[in-house]
């Protein structure tokens, strides 16, 4: 059995190199590895293209990397709540790609399924399908929106067995099972690791074939925030 | 005050539109405060992020961050409530398997079309599930108060904010009226407030004509 589950997370810090695109899961602060997010702050990584939701929190999660400048693209579906992120695109300084919600998991989930892409109603008409191809299908109106696949995804899930089993929590769940699926290397941030027999395979959410590594969370609940070890 | 008052008439007023067994989305805004008004019906809140069964918000000792709705506010679950991923759940929104979206409004053409996701000369940053919602779900209730701030009426003959869909709301819920749309064209549901349809009309700049009832 491959050793997937690492003692110490800074093992994982030269995999991490600039300009890579990282799928980050999380919706809020809800279901983000931000254990893994601490490491690539650390990392010094520049230049990077991060497909997310939106950009964290305050002070929290990818907002770190964005202050920091390591990033040069984000493509997500709501970074209104980020307002310096909103400043910085203003300025030039941050790439913005704005996809809705849908269309955004859509194309995660295509992009780990081996799918180029796929046609959907969603925005046809409006400002987010200019310069996209748009063709009718049984009479309705649809626009051609292209897969997306990472070199990385950091994920963040509930519990993982040793071989790389996952179950989620909640709403934690979000966009962290099609992350899982669509980059050359996953990792998963977890808060309890069983041993392999121990969880139930009708509950396994994402099966073992798409995780590489996993690392236990540095971050623990205390009442409505994360707070790290 | 008034103005909360006003919302909360209009969620109360949309409540009476749900019915029992559907399975509904509630926006940002006044549609978020529908849920107060359908206590005594069996429906079934779906949440985009991926949850159908939102149940009462949560008290203290309930919180759980990683338990939110679309909003990124904590929420609690109700019996037979199911946990999914953001793909499964939009593709329970776009494949027509929501019964009713109430989403939020900020202009809405005399066709149905509707503006609620950028405002014009605003960097356009955010989008969340809203094109999603006003193309999926089998019907599409507008929520609003029929004019802004400044007196302006959201009802417009052309959208001046950025269009959130070509496909057409089905009913809007505002404090001085409920209209529908069908075939292209507005009409009076009903009138909430003490106004005649022609004065109504007037204040809209619009020939507003009264819907002919359905047998």
């Amino acid at each position: 059995m491959k050793q997937k589950v690492l003692e110490n997370v800074r093992d994982l810090i030269s995999l991490f190199k600039d300009g890579q695109k990282i799928l980050v899961g999380g919706f809020g602060i809800s279901g983000t590895p931000l254990t893994i997010i601490d490491l690539i702050a650390e990392s010094g990584v520049k230049g990077l293209h991060i497909v997310s939701n939106n950009l964290g929190d305050y002070g929290m999660g990818l907002h770190q990397l964005f202050i920091r400048g390591q990033i040069e693209k984000a493509i997500g579906s709501f970074f209104t709540i980020n307002r310096e992120a909103v400043v910085a695109w203003s300025k030039g300084e941050l790439l913005i790609d704005l996809l809705p919600q849908g269309t955004l998991a859509e194309a995660i989930r295509c992009g780990g399924a081996g799918i180029g892409g796929f046609y959907t109603k969603t925005a046809v008409g409006t400002e987010l399908a200019k310069g996209k191809e748009e063709r009718v299908i049984d009479g309705e109106r649809y626009i051609f929106e292209k897969a997306i696949k990472g070199d990385i995804a950091i994920i963040r899930a509930k519990k993982a067995d040793k071989l790389g089993n996952l179950i989620y929590h909640m709403t934690a769940r979000n966009f962290n099972p099609m992350m899982a699926t669509a980059a050359n290397i996953v990792i998963a941030e977890v808060d309890e690791i069983v041993d392999v027999g121990e969880m139930d395979p009708e509950q396994i959410v994402t099966p073992h074939v798409y995780v590489d590594y996993i690392i236990q969370t540095a971050y623990k609940k205390e009442g409505d925030q994360y707070v790290k070890q | 005050m008034l103005n909360n008052d006003v919302r909360y008439k209009i969620a109360e007023r949309i409540a009476q539109e749900l019915e029992d067994g559907q399975v509904v989305n509630l926006g940002v805004g006044i549609p978020t405060l529908v849920n107060a008004f359908i206590e005594n019906k069996e429906v079934y809140l779906q949440a985009e992020n991926g949850l159908l069964g939102i149940g009462p918000p949560p008290t203290i000792d309930q919180l759980d961050i990683d338990l939110i709705n679309a909003s990124k506010e904590p929420v609690t679950i109700t019996k037979g409530a199911s946990f999914f991923s953001s793909a499964d759940s939009f593709a329970m929104i776009r494949g027509g398997h929501v019964d009713v979206a109430v989403l939020g409004i900020l202009q809405v053409d005399t066709k149905g079309q509707i503006a609620n996701w950028a405002v014009p000369n605003q960097p356009i940053l955010g989008v969340g599930g809203a094109m999603d919602l006003v193309v999926g779900a089998k019907k599409v209730i507008g929520a609003a108060t029929l004019f802004t701030k400044d007196g302006t009426s959201k009802i417009v003959k052309k959208l001046t904010y950025p269009i959130s869909g070509i496909r057409s709301i089905d009913l809007l819920v505002t404090d001085y009226a409920v209209f529908s749309f069908e075939s292209g064209e507005i009409h009076v549901n009903e009138i909430l407030v003490d106004m005649p349809i022609e004065q109504l009309s007037e204040k809209l700049g619009i020939t507003l004509k009264w819907r002919e009832p359905v047998d």
